[in-house]
């Protein structure tokens, strides 16, 4: 039995892909144009290796010879020109890159090389070993600060867990900065100008004369910041 | 070895320039050889307490920016032959300086003296900024009350970051003067004492000056409290502490002023 395959046609299909394409758009004197390309070209070697470029000559009045000429001339700088833009298709050149329209303008992204993410653990503590002077502000989110001396009047101290000082909490102190309502402050004798926990916040002036220049704890209890004597 | 050191306090009217020119002066006497740097371009004080007003002809400003030589703007001091004063600048401001003017400046006055004092002038801004900026070791000036401790605690957190030495990683020695010191105001409650001013600065103290008119009357006549009466509470107190500045240990006086309290009793007065 004679079975006969017929082959299968293969019907060509015909897609539709859009690209991005940079759109140079030289000026006259042709001269100052390549120089401003080879200036850009110098700053970014290889910028345009590789990228479609379409040029677009309705800002110059080129022949088809003029056309050709500024081609190889791109050509030489590693500039492969992809298509041609705002000139008349008829009398030009069959070498030269084909007539382009339609093009629509877009927003070019830059593609930013990522920065390589830090491999290191995060530290959960940060230990201040000199005193905190007035006007200085230190700022620690990711966990608990210590200072071994005091916090001078005006500096700040900024946690995002707990705050522990071994001098005088003269200045501002604000623990639990991202949420962290469960973060306290101590210190060895308090005379704060204002403490905070979780944004929650007392001034000196409630701050009880009884527990000034005492070693105490601050902490919050629901809403409410108390402050208890440590001794 | 020359020392570059900056007398200053972030709170103006607390005794930098009257500071600066009694403890250049007592280095001085002693034989050292000493400049003392007005710093405050635009609001000069230093040359009338040194009485040298009259002398000045090129300044500080001048020998940054290259239009006179450093010779040309030391000025040597009457009194004393090893001391010298570098003016400032009275119609500038202090935009008029440059760190790398400064730089140059303080570099040549170390290889000609032993002691270069920068008299810095009030604020955190660029002027008291240049006049730490290349410093060795500071004084630290405050009067015994609370906005001046507070502004000399901030000026101390500067010279910590701001300055070369900081900057380098080093550790910039510094030194609190206390000046305007009232045993009785202190004694009754009304001034910060010595201990709790230390407690809140944390740094050593290099001397305690009693409010005296005798400050007063040197700088009315153009002299460092030092030269003009060195008998005198404030001058002794002073000499004390430039020869602490120069390693001496000599034991730190809280002054007193005994006649006054004994006619202050004689009179059936309270100390005032």
């Amino acid at each position: 039995m004679d079975s006969k395959v017929e082959p299968q046609r293969q019907v060509m299909r015909l897609r539709g892909r859009s690209y991005l394409a940079f759109v140079f758009s030289p000026f006259m004197p042709i001269v100052n144009w390549l120089e401003e390309i080879d200036a850009t070209h110098a700053r970014s070697p290889g910028f345009f290796v590789g990228r479609p470029i379409v040029l677009d000559l309705s800002a110059v009045d080129l022949s088809s010879h003029g056309i050709a000429h500024l081609v190889s001339n791109l050509e030489s700088r590693g500039i492969r020109v992809l298509g041609l833009e705002g000139v008349e298709a008829t009398g030009l050149d069959a070498g030269l890159p084909p007539v382009l329209s339609g093009g629509r303008g877009c927003a070019i992204e830059q593609a930013e090389p990522k920065q390589v993410e830090d491999q290191r653990p995060p530290t959960p503590s940060l230990l201040l070993q000199t005193p905190v002077r007035s006007g200085q502000r230190i700022v620690f989110a990711e966990g608990d600060i210590t200072v071994l001396g005091s916090v001078g009047s005006g500096a700040e101290i900024v946690a995002g867990g707990s705050i522990h000082v071994y001098g005088t909490l003269r200045g501002r102190a604000m623990a639990g900065i991202n949420g962290n309502a469960a973060a306290r402050i101590y210190c060895q004798k308090i005379e704060a100008e204002l403490v905070a926990i979780d944004g929650y916040y007392q001034t000196a002036e409630d701050i009880g004369e009884t527990l000034r220049r005492r070693p105490a704890q601050a902490w919050l209890d629901g809403e409410v910041i108390r402050i208890t004597p440590l001794n | 070895m020359a020392k570059v050191l900056v007398v200053t306090s972030g709170k103006g009217g607390v005794g930098k320039t009257t500071s600066t020119a009694a403890i250049g002066a007592a280095l001085a006497r002693d034989g050292e050889k000493v400049v003392v740097v007005d710093f405050d371009v635009g609001l000069r004080n230093l040359d009338l307490i040194m009485g040298a007003e009259r002398r000045v002809v090129f300044d500080l400003v001048n020998v940054a920016q290259g239009v006179a030589k450093l010779s040309q703007a030391l000025i040597r001091d009457k009194r004393l032959e090893s001391l010298w004063l570098l003016p400032a600048s009275q119609t500038r401001d202090k935009d008029a300086l440059t760190d790398d003017g400064v730089r140059d400046i303080i570099a040549d006055l170390r290889t000609k003296f032993d002691w270069v004092i920068c008299d810095s002038p009030a604020g955190i801004e660029r002027g008291a900024t240049l006049a730490m900026r290349y410093a060795d070791e500071a004084i630290v000036v405050t009067n015994p009350e609370v906005s001046s401790v507070r502004d000399a605690d901030r000026i101390i957190g500067m010279l910590d970051s701001k300055t070369v030495k900081a900057e380098a990683g080093e550790q910039m020695k510094k030194h609190v003067l206390i000046t305007r010191y009232d045993t009785g105001r202190a004694a009754r409650g009304e001034m910060l004492s010595i201990d709790d001013i230390l407690e809140i600065l944390a740094i050593p103290l290099l001397g305690i000056i009693p409010e005296s008119q005798d400050v007063l009357k040197a700088s009315n006549v153009g002299s460092p409290v030092t030269l003009n009466d060195a008998a005198s509470l404030p001058a002794r107190a002073y000499t004390d502490a430039a020869r602490r500045l120069n390693g001496e240990t000599i034991a730190m006086m809280v002054p007193t002023e005994q006649r006054r309290r004994f006619m202050d009793r004689l009179l059936g007065r309270r100390a005032a």
